[in-house]
C-alpha cells in the first residue's frame, strides 16, 4: 500500500470514528448495509473511471451513460420482453461500442478526452430523454424477476451484492493495473505516451482499451443503478455521477495528468465520498449542503496531500544537510 | 549602454558556496570570480554541479552555505527579483520561445510597452525598442516576426536580445551551441565577443571544449560539486581541461584495429521518409560495424532512422533486419525482428522520468518478463541489476525514478533497455549529446562491445570528433538523401564536411 493510501485509510476511520461517536446510529446494521450498498454502486463507475484518468485521460459521459443504458436496459426488458441476461449483454456491448467510439476518436482523429467526452455526456443524455419521449422509465408493479433482483439487488448475510460485485472487480481492478503487463502498459502511456511509443507500445490501442474498459464497467454499473432505483427519470438519472467518479479518483491519488494513482486509493476515495453523504444525514447537516461538505473535504485532502509532500521534502533537506556538516560526504556527490 | 544604477561594469564573486540536496552534495565550497568584459568558460561533467551554481547565480535557489559578492556588496542569497535587478540574464538550453508571440513581444515579456487608460499593448512602441537591439545581434529576422516560424539558432539570438534589453550586465549561457549548426555556432561565438568588447560579462558552460578553448578568457572547472581548479586563458588547451574535469587521463576510443566486417543486417532499400518524400534511401549496415551517419541538421538522418524504426510512417521501400523485412512498420514489428533505437531527445523519446530505474529498462521487456500476463517483479529487478554492473549505472538504488540521475546515466539506463533482448541492430541518434566526458567513453565502450559480438551499428552524430573516432565506415547525408559512403582510412573532417554541404 502506499503511503497516500495509508493517509486516506487513516482520513476514512477517523471520519467514521467522529460520526460513530456523534450518532452510533452509524453502526446499526441497516444503515452500514445501505451505505455499503451505494458504496457498490458508486465505487464501479468510479473504478471504470480510473482506468482513463490514469492514461491521462478524462471520461465526462458516464452519468450520461448511466441513464441511457439504464433505460434501454428496463425497456428491453418491460416492452420487448427481452431475457435479462440478453438484455445485460447487449448493455454490456453497448458500453464496448461507445468505448471503442470514444477510444477511436481521441486517439485517430486526435481529439482531447475533455471535448469527445463532453459531447458524449451531451449526446447520451439527449437520446436517453428521446428514447423515452422525456418519460421516466420503470418495471410496473406486478413485474418481477426473481434471479436478476437477487443477482444485483440482493443481499447474502445482510451484506448488498453490489458491494460483493464492486469488491470483486476491485480485485481484478488492481490485479490488472499493479500486476499485469496492461497495467504497466498504462501506467507508461499516461506518464510519457511518446516514450512508450518508442519503447514498442502499442499507445493507441493501450488508451483504446481504457475507454472500453471504463464504459462496460460503467455499463454494468448503468444495470445495477436501474434495478437500485427500479424507474428512470432520463433527465435526471446519473445526473454528476462522472464528476462524482474523478472526485473518488483524485481523492485516491490519481493525477489529472495521468500516470499515478492506486486501486486501492480510489477504493477508499469512495468509501470516504460515501460516509460523507452518511454524515451530512446523520448529523442533520441539510441535504442541500451535501455537495458543499463533499467539496470542502476533498480540497481539505488535497492541501493535507500537498503540504506534506513539501514538509517531507524539507525534513529530508535539513536530513542532507546535517550529515554533510557532521563530517564530510555521508551523502554521496554528484548526480544532480 | 551600461548605465546601470549599481554602476557600469559587474563585480561578481562566489564565495565557498555549498548546496545540499537529500542523498546529493551538489555543490561544496564552490568559488568563482566574474568581472565585465571577460568570458568565463564554466565547464566539468554532468552532475559536477554546474547547473546548480548556475541557479544560485539567477537567484532559483538559495545555498546553504557561502556569500554573493555582487558590486562590493555582500549577501547570502539572491532572488529571481535581485538578479535581474544587479543586471543577470540567462539564455538557457532549453529555449523559452512563445511561438504564439511577434519577435518584440517575447523580448519585452513582462515589460510590454502600452498607451492609454486600459493598458492597450502599444505594438508599435514594443518594435522601435526591440529594433536597435537585433541589430546590434546581426539578427536576420524583424521584431514584427512571428517567433513560432524562427529557426533554432534564431530563438537563441532572441533569448540573448531578450538579455540584452534588460540593461544585462551578465549574461550565463548554457549549452548555447549543443543544437546548432556549424555556421550558427560561428556566428553565436562573434555576438558573443562582441558582447564581450562592450563591456558584458560572459559565463559559458559548455561540454564543447573546442569551443571553450576559441573563446574563454578564462576557465573555471568543477569536478563533484569543488572547484577542480581555474586555467588562465594562455594555459587553456583541451587536453588539460579533460584531465581536471575527471581527474584522470582519458583513454580515446581511436585507433583501434580494422575490423571484417560480417553479413548485412541492415538494409534499406528506396526507404522515403515523409520529411524528404522524393528521396529514396540505399544503405546497408553489416553486423560488427558501427557506421556513422553524418550531416547538417536537418538533412533528414532522424527521419530515417524513426521511418525504419517505425515511429514515424515510412511512404515507401524496404527496410530489412537481418533477413527480416518489415512489412507492417510498427515499432513492435522492428523491435521483435531485433531492431533497436537509442532516441535523440532521451527526456522526450528514451525515458519515463518517473519511473524507477528498473521499471524503465524492463518497459519493452515485459512481454519476456511476463508470466501469464503479470509482470514477474524478481526477473524484472534481476534485469535491472544485471544492467547496473554491465554499464556502471551510478545510483544508490535502482528503485530511484530516473529523473534522479545526471544525464550520462539516464543514457545508461537507455541502453539497458535495449541491450536485455540482444538486438541484431543499434541505431544511436546523437548518442553523447549533453552527457559528460567520463560517460561518453562508458557509451563508447558499450557500442564497441555490441560491434564486437556482431551487432550491426548506425550512429547518428553531429559531432565531427565522435564520427570520425567511432566510426568504422561514414556515411553522409545531405539533403534527404546519402551523399557518399567514407571508408576508414578516408575519414577526415574536411572529406566529410565537403560532402555534408554538397
Amino acid at each position: 500500500m502506499h503511503k497516500k493510501d495509508l493517509g486516506l485509510l487513516a482520513l476514512v476511520l477517523v471520519v467514521g470514528a467522529v460520526v460513530a461517536a456523534i450518532n452510533p446510529r452509524f453502526l446499526s446494521p441497516i444503515n452500514l448495509a445501505n451505505t455499503a450498498n451505494l458504496i457498490g454502486l458508486f465505487g464501479l463507475f468510479s473504478i471504470a473511471e480510473a482506468f482513463v484518468i490514469v492514461t491521462g485521460g478524462i471520461e465526462l459521459s458516464v452519468g450520461s451513460v448511466i441513464a441511457l443504458l439504464g433505460v434501454i436496459f428496463v425497456d428491453l426488458i418491460v416492452t420487448h420482453d427481452v431475457p435479462w441476461p440478453i438484455a445485460l449483454a447487449i448493455c454490456l456491448v453497448l458500453g464496448a461500442v461507445f468505448g471503442l467510439i470514444h477510444g477511436w476518436l481521441v486517439t485517430r482523429l486526435k481529439l482531447q478526452p475533455f471535448v469527445v467526452t463532453l459531447c458524449g455526456l451531451l449526446i447520451y443524455r439527449g437520446v436517453a430523454r428521446f428514447y423515452t419521449a422525456d418519460g421516466t422509465a420503470g418495471f410496473g408493479f406486478g413485474d418481477s424477476f426473481p434471479m436478476l433482483e437477487w443477482l444485483v439487488s440482493g443481499r447474502t448475510g445482510g451484506v448488498p451484492h453490489s458491494i460483493v460485485a464492486f469488491g470483486v472487480i476491485a480485485v481484478i481492478s488492481w490485479y490488472v493495473l499493479h500486476r499485469t503487463v496492461f497495467g504497466r502498459h498504462l501506467f507508461a502511456v499516461g506518464k510519457n505516451e511518446e516514450a512508450a511509443r518508442y519503447a514498442g507500445i502499442d499507445t493507441r490501442r493501450v488508451i483504446v482499451a481504457a475507454y472500453v474498459i471504463c464504459l462496460v464497467l460503467t455499463a454494468l454499473s448503468a444495470v445495477f443503478f436501474a434495478m437500485y432505483t427500479r424507474s428512470i427519470q432520463p433527465s435526471s438519472h446519473g445526473n454528476f455521477y462522472e464528476l462524482y467518479g474523478i472526485a473518488a479518483a483524485v481523492l485516491g491519488g490519481f493525477s489529472l495528468r495521468g500516470g499515478e494513482g492506486s486501486i486501492v486509493g480510489v477504493c477508499l476515495g469512495v468509501v470516504l465520498l460515501q460516509m460523507l453523504q452518511n454524515l451530512v444525514n446523520l448529523l442533520g447537516i441539510p441535504s442541500s449542503l451535501n455537495f458543499a461538505v463533499m467539496g470542502s473535504v476533498i480540497l481539505i485532502g488535497v492541501i493535507a496531500d500537498s503540504q506534506f509532500a513539501r514538509y517531507r521534502a524539507a525534513k529530508r533537506q535539513a536530513l542532507a544537510l546535517a550529515a554533510l556538516e557532521r563530517g564530510g560526504d555521508a551523502a554521496e556527490p554528484a548526480p544532480r | 549602454m551600461l548605465d546601470h544604477p549599481g554602476g557600469g561594469r559587474i563585480d561578481l564573486a562566489l564565495r565557498g558556496i555549498t548546496k545540499v540536496y537529500p542523498g546529493v552534495v551538489a555543490l561544496k565550497d564552490v568559488s568563482l570570480d566574474i568581472h565585465g568584459g571577460e568570458v568565463v568558460g564554466v565547464i566539468g561533467e554532468n552532475g559536477a554541479g554546474k547547473s546548480t551554481l548556475m541557479k544560485v547565480l539567477g537567484g532559483a535557489i538559495a545555498p546553504d552555505g557561502g556569500r554573493i559578492e555582487i558590486d562590493g556588496h555582500s549577501r547570502a542569497a539572491l532572488t529571481p527579483a535581485a538578479a535581474a535587478a544587479h543586471g543577470i540574464a540567462f539564455v538557457h538550453q532549453e529555449l523559452n520561445t512563445f511561438g504564439n508571440l511577434d519577435v518584440a513581444g517575447n523580448v519585452l515579456l513582462g515589460r510590454e510597452r502600452t498607451r492609454g487608460p486600459f493598458r492597450t499593448l502599444d505594438r508599435r512602441a514594443m518594435a522601435d525598442e526591440v529594433r536597435p537591439i537585433l541589430t546590434r545581434l546581426g539578427a536576420r529576422f524583424a521584431a514584427e516576426d512571428s517567433a513560432g516560424r524562427l529557426t533554432l539558432a534564431d530563438q537563441q539570438l532572441l533569448e540573448i536580445a531578450r538579455a540584452l534589453s534588460m540593461r544585462t550586465r551578465l549574461v550565463i549561457f548554457d549549452e548555447p551551441t549543443s543544437s546548432l549548426t556549424l555556421g550558427e555556432t560561428r556566428r553565436l561565438l562573434t555576438v558573443i565577443r562582441q558582447l564581450r568588447d562592450e563591456g558584458v560579462a560572459i559565463l559559458f558552460i559548455s561540454h564543447r571544449l573546442a569551443e571553450v578553448e576559441e573563446i574563454a578568457d578564462r576557465v573555471t572547472v568543477l569536478r563533484d560539486g569543488r572547484n577542480a581548479g581555474d586555467l588562465a586563458r594562455d594555459e587553456i588547451d583541451k587536453d588539460r581541461m579533460v584531465r581536471m574535469m575527471i581527474g584522470r587521463d582519458l583513454t580515446r576510443g581511436r585507433g583501434h584495429a580494422p575490423r571484417t566486417a560480417g553479413a548485412p543486417l541492415l538494409e534499406l532499400q528506396g526507404v522515403r521518409t515523409a520529411a524528404f518524400p522524393d528521396v529514396p534511401v540505399d544503405l546497408t549496415v553489416r553486423g560488427g560495424e558501427i557506421l556513422g551517419l553524418a550531416g547538417l541538421v536537418g538533412a533528414g538522418r532522424t527521419d530515417l532512422a524513426l521511418a525504419c524504426f517505425g515511429v514515424e510512417p515510412r511512404i515507401g521501400g524496404e527496410v530489412t533486419v537481418a533477413g527480416r523485412p518489415l512489412a507492417s512498420g510498427s515499432v513492435a514489428e522492428a523491435i521483435e525482428a531485433g531492431l533497436c533505437l537509442v532516441p535523440e531527445d532521451r527526456k522526450a523519446h528514451g525515458l519515463v522520468l518517473d519511473f524507477a530505474i528498473t521499471q524503465n529498462i524492463a518497459l519493452p521487456n515485459l512481454a519476456r518478463l511476463a508470466r501469464r500476463g503479470a509482470v514477474d517483479r524478481r526477473a524484472e529487478t534481476a534485469l535491472a541489476e544485471d544492467a547496473r554492473t554491465r554499464l556502471s549505472i551510478k545510483t544508490a538504488a535502482l528503485g530511484r525514478a530516473v529523473a534522479e540521475l545526471s544525464g550520462g546515466n539516464q543514457q545508461k539506463v537507455v541502453l539497458a533497455k535495449w541491450l536485455a533482448m540482444d538486438p541484431r541492430v543499434v541505431i544511436f541518434d546523437e548518442p553523447t549529446r549533453g552527457i559528460d566526458v567520463g560517460a561518453k567513453a562508458e557509451v563508447y565502450a558499450a557500442m564497441r562491445r555490441l560491434a564486437d559480438a556482431g551487432v550491426a551499428i548506425l550512429m547518428i552524430s553531429s559531432d565531427m570528433e565522435e564520427v570520425i573516432g567511432v566510426s568504422d565506415r561514414v556515411a553522409v547525408m545531405a539533403r534527404g538523401r546519402i551523399a557518399g559512403v567514407l571508408e576508414r582510412d578516408a575519414l577526415e573532417e574536411e572529406a566529410i564536411l565537403r560532402l555534408a554541404v554538397a
